[in-house]
């Protein structure tokens, strides 16, 4: 289960989605719980007939060792994709969501979840994610305040792909 | 150099606001230890031994003579009133107060300058030749793509929590000055047969516990792909770097395991989709920070100055002091010159707050109002007109930097080391000083001719002893304080790594083991030989045996 709010484009949201199989001693159920849900990539890979079978929304979650491209055929029968980050110090999840973006071609919801804090929000939203659930003490409200502490960045990201040298030019600001 | 414009000092400003408020939010309780330290390690701040350690980033080691009052100010104003020049060409302040850094950071803006990325595992401060721009065997001019590398590199959204620290060198002349091969990646500017630009690139080096000697990957990457080709790198690393283990987790050793065959096929393959990235570098970037790079305002001299001849001529030591320190310079009647901060009895690479000062009147004096931070952690004045050599001899006596000691024994690559370091196994700065005294007959010194002899208090090697002709390392045994010694190894373009001569030593017996590897290689050696080549020729047996011959060193353990 992930907390009960989550910041979903700039706006704090409740919760609606189940994530399941998150936790390592968590069983998968025989039994698939209503609504909409984020399985992990091995059970849509196993279960794919089922999960297809209950026409709700339905999303994969990524774990930091998990290839995005696997994902890549089956994108049109999502809403969603997780990505997980277990520990805020492993990066992988970053490159999953730059693959998933630019590569792939997903334009829905993408959720970054697990020990996520206010601090990796620029990031994470550089990086392609419009949905971010964070660690469970972590106050929302709070880190919107964290999510672009920088105007222009020099580097082009998935959020926009033109690096300031190309504006620069564009604008006609540079000396 | 580079001057920022809005869009930098911006980026710059914010970056104090944001670490403001999460060094804020850590007082108040609101950020744990563990979530507060990658935090200021992305800013430079370590806790140390005796008080927080602040690493301030002087971009490819280049520092104005107005940067260089601020660091002196703020040395005086929120430290002892001293900094410490490292081997990544940049500054640390060894007692600054934790919730004074935002402010320090504050006042570095004011200047151009940060802390960003001086430490975490994320791409770290771009190093390069600290000739750039005046060597006679340059290629191209590196500072650009060093700066153009710096602005893709701050906050990369991507490569912010890679397995491990990232480190890349640029260098563009004939001539290695950058250690290139051990860094995570090295970029080698060359020109092809049509006269192109482009980039051998390099990569896998690396010092630390498992020194590895740098890869070729791609013979020429062209110039404007320098970013989109680094990103692909880093993709293949931040994605398929171990995360397991904190001693495999730096690209070598990725590298290492696949093999770099096929590791250059993973990045090729993710070069491949990048082609027409944004990233890509258009002629107007490279022109627009090139014009920040133009040569200064050089005199028509004749390439022989009367006076410095005379002065040469007139005076043994300053004569000593012209053969070590003064460098050729591509300008006709200009030379680069070395201010030594390795002065026995001083920190290798310390300098005090007036000292600082010093330096910034000199170059504003004699330099153009510039220099340069050397990784061999000393201050370069690299524009000087040879009629003003022995006024800059001078002052730099008079400044405690006139050690003619540049390339031989004495001019020792030190790491803080256990006075200092939380992580160092053992002490390095009295044993630099203790052979310093040793070799302080400069005649003697200059007769021992070049030689690198480096020290690291522990396997991070922040003191490069897997390069040094002789090289020292601390380690641990049971709590005491040993000194592993090889020879052997070589930086530059025909870099190798030292070999171990055999076990340690205690602190004591230093200067006589430096002293019997002097001796064997003087008794041995050929004419115009190096001590490095004479190792490479004769290898370790006959160094070996006279350094342990009897059993005089009975320390050895």
């Amino acid at each position: 289960m992930l907390p009960d709010r989550l910041i979903r484009h700039g706006r704090v949201e409740p919760e609606r989605w189940t994530f399941l199989g998150v936790a390592a001693e968590e069983p998968a159920p025989d039994t698939l719980p209503a609504g909409p849900i984020a399985v992990p990539l091995a059970v849509w890979k196993g279960r794919r007939a089922d999960l297809l079978a209950r026409r709700e929304p339905l999303g994969v979650w990524l774990a930091p060792t998990d290839e995005p491209a696997e994902l890549a055929p089956d994108l049109h029968h999502l809403s969603l994709i997780g990505v997980h980050f277990p520990k805020f110090a492993d990066g992988r999840g970053y490159s999953t969501a730059v693959l998933l973006r630019t590569r792939y071609g997903w334009r829905g919801e993408l959720r970054a979840f697990g020990d996520v804090g206010r601090d990796q929000l620029n990031e994470l939203r550089r990086t392609g994610f419009d949905a971010f659930s964070l660690a469970p003490h972590r106050d929302p409200e709070a880190a919107l305040a964290s999510l672009a502490p920088f105007k222009l960045p020099y580097q082009g990201a998935v959020d926009d792909p033109q690096p300031l040298f190309r504006k620069r030019f564009a604008t006609g600001a540079a000396r | 150099m580079y001057r920022y414009d809005a869009y930098d000092q911006a980026l710059v400003d914010e970056r104090v606001a944001q670490f403001r408020d999460q060094t804020r939010r850590y007082l108040a309780g609101e950020l744990t230890e563990d979530e507060f330290r990658p935090l200021r390690l992305r800013n430079g701040l370590y806790i140390q031994r005796h008080a927080p350690m602040l690493r301030v980033a002087i971009p490819y080691g280049l520092l104005a003579s107005r940067q260089l009052r601020t660091l002196a100010a703020i040395a005086r104003d929120f430290d002892r009133g001293y900094g410490h020049f490292s081997t990544r060409q940049n500054l640390q302040y060894n007692w600054p107060k934790l919730e004074s850094v935002p402010d320090i950071l504050a006042k570095l803006a004011t200047v151009e300058m940060h802390a960003i990325q001086t430490s975490g595992n994320c791409v770290r401060n771009i190093t390069t030749d600290h000739f750039a721009g005046v060597a006679p065997d340059e290629i191209v001019d590196p500072r650009p793509f060093s700066e153009i590398l710096r602005q893709w590199s701050t906050f990369h959204p991507e490569f912010n929590w890679l397995p491990r620290k990232f480190k890349i060198a640029v260098n563009a002349a004939e001539n290695d000055r950058t250690a290139l091969l051990f860094h995570d990646i090295g970029l080698q500017f060359v020109r092809n047969g049509a006269g192109e630009i482009g980039i051998r690139v390099v990569v896998g080096g690396g010092m630390g516990r498992t020194p590895l000697i740098g890869h070729v990957i791609n013979e020429f990457v062209p110039w404007r792909h320098m970013l989109t080709y680094v990103e692909a790198i880093l993709r293949v690393y931040n994605r398929y770097g171990r995360r397991d283990n904190l001693w495999k987790a730096r690209i070598k050793i990725l590298v290492k395991s696949l093999g770099p065959e096929a590791f250059a096929r993973e990045v090729e393959a993710e070069w491949a989709a990048a082609q027409d990235s944004p990233s890509v570098i258009t002629d107007e970037e490279l022109a627009r920070v090139s014009a920040h790079f133009v040569a200064p305002a050089y005199e028509k001299l004749p390439p022989v100055d009367g006076r410095y001849v005379q002065s040469l001529a007139d005076s043994r030591a300053f004569k000593r002091w012209a053969e070590r320190n003064v460098h050729a310079h591509r300008v006709a009647g200009y030379a680069a010159v070395t201010l030594s901060l390795k002065k026995t009895g001083v920190p290798p690479g310390d300098a005090t707050a007036e000292q600082m000062e010093r330096v910034a009147d000199m170059a504003d004096r004699f330099s153009f109002g510039e220099l340069r931070v050397s990784h061999e952690q000393n201050l370069i004045l690299a524009d000087v007109r040879k009629r003003d050599l022995f006024a800059v001899w001078l002052a730099a006596k008079e400044a405690g930097f006139a050690t003619p000691n540049v390339g031989l024994l004495t001019n020792i690559i030190s790491c803080p080391g256990g006075d200092f370091c939380s992580l160092a196994n053992a002490k390095s700065l009295p044993i630099a000083e203790a052979i310093q005294r040793r070799f302080d007959d400069l005649d003697y010194l200059h007769d021992i001719g070049e030689l690198d002899l480096n020290i690291s208090g522990c396997m991070n090697s922040c003191g490069h002893h897997h390069v040094g002709h002789i090289g020292i390392l601390g380690v641990d045994k049971n709590g005491a304080e040993w000194y592993q010694v090889s020879i052997g190894g070589r930086q530059g373009n025909g870099a190798a790594l030292g070999q171990v001569i055999g076990p340690s030593f205690a602190a004591a017996d230093m200067p006589d083991v430096v002293s019997r590897l002097i001796e064997t290689y003087l008794g041995e050696r050929h004419d115009d030989e190096l001590f490095v080549d004479t190792v490479h020729r004769l290898g370790i047996a006959p160094f070996k045996q006279r350094v342990y011959a009897g059993k005089e060193l009975a320390h050895a353990a």
